[in-house]
């Protein structure tokens, strides 16, 4: 080998162990801007009124979003993600809440409500067409000397 | 059946009126935080005179960890001289008060520090990075972390006297 190979040789591999540990860095895989979108847009922003992470134009929201895009990047999934941003703000961060435990009661109430009130609606429908139809609460029948009475008066106006 | 239905509607307000009972009683003021009892996360910044500012180097002391931004006027232009004064009178019983300067220039904060002659370490967090990881909202908050890098209180709003020391006096009290 010549002196000028041995250099080259040494440079090579100089340059394969100073690659090595920023490829490491680098996964090949880029992340998919979709998913960090789904994330951000079920994180309610912090510094604003009804908008999510995805939405704001505020400072904190854009920090917000690179730091979803960089814990994607580092390997996680976007549970693992929305857990991180969980343990720090609380479930309020999340713009819906989980469908577990006493949170349940939000999905399931507004279904009772809407069972509930349609079984109101259908139990009084029933009464009032009933009470229409039924012979029972017709006009009572008139005497006939009332009837009488009637024809009589309203010949005598005529 | 009719006698249900009388009963029904006054009773439908009970709920609401639990509710209210409940919310009407919680301070609006006192904003949760899960992290309250939790390990204070690390983190490492440049501070605004070029020294590293981390709260690894502090340990074993009780650790104020206040989030300003030059912008918040008037809580951070308010708790600024409160929290400089208490820095000054408690730092030999082991306080330290570090301020992370939070979406914010440069300019504007090292003039921040200069105007209120700040001589705790003050670090800029440019990428939000620390203000996420301790769940902030707003400017300013401030944390309370204990001789074993644990936070014990969060206040949201300006820094009085009397919440610093109602909060440090206890945590300088405890054994490291």
């Amino acid at each position: 080998m010549t002196r000028a190979g041995r250099v080259l040789g040494s440079l090579a591999l100089a340059v394969l162990l100073l690659a090595a540990p920023v490829a490491a860095q680098q996964p090949a895989t880029p992340i998919s801007e979709s998913e960090a979108y789904e994330i951000a847009s079920q994180l309610r922003c912090v510094v604003c009124q009804n908008l999510s992470v995805a939405d704001s134009p505020s400072e904190m929201a854009s920090q917000m979003r690179e730091l979803v895009r960089e814990r994607l990047r580092a390997g996680e999934n976007r549970e693992q993600v929305m857990q991180y941003f969980v343990d720090r703000y609380g479930e309020w961060i999340l713009l819906a809440p989980r469908r577990s435990g006493f949170n349940l009661l939000v999905w399931v109430l507004p279904v009772v409500a809407v069972v509930v009130g349609l079984g109101i609606v259908a139990l009084l429908l029933r009464r009032w067409t009933r009470g229409a139809s039924s012979p029972a609460v017709a006009a009572p029948a008139l005497d006939p000397a009332m009837r009488e009475r009637i024809r009589r008066e309203v010949e005598r106006d005529e | 059946m009719t006698k249900l239905w009388r009963w029904l509607i006054p009773l439908s307000a009970i709920p609401v009126l639990v509710l209210l009972a409940y919310g009407f009683r919680v301070n609006p003021r006192d904003v949760p935080s899960p992290l309250v009892g939790r390990p204070a996360a690390p983190f490492a910044l440049q501070g605004f005179d070029g020294s590293p500012v981390s709260l690894a180097a502090h340990r074993g002391k009780v650790v104020v960890v206040n989030f300003w931004a030059s912008w918040c006027y008037p809580a951070c232009y308010e708790e600024a001289p409160v929290l400089e004064r208490g820095w000054r009178g408690y730092r030999d019983r082991g306080l330290v008060v570090i301020g992370v300067d939070i979406q914010d220039t440069p300019e504007a904060g090292q003039k921040f520090i200069r105007d209120f002659g700040l001589t705790f370490p003050n670090a800029r967090d440019p990428a939000g990075k620390v203000s996420i990881d301790y769940g902030v909202y707003g400017v300013p908050e401030t944390f309370f972390v204990d001789r074993k890098g644990r936070i014990r209180a969060k206040h949201v709003g300006a820094v009085t006297d009397d919440v610093l020391k109602k909060h440090v006096e206890p945590l300088l009290a405890e054994p490291a």
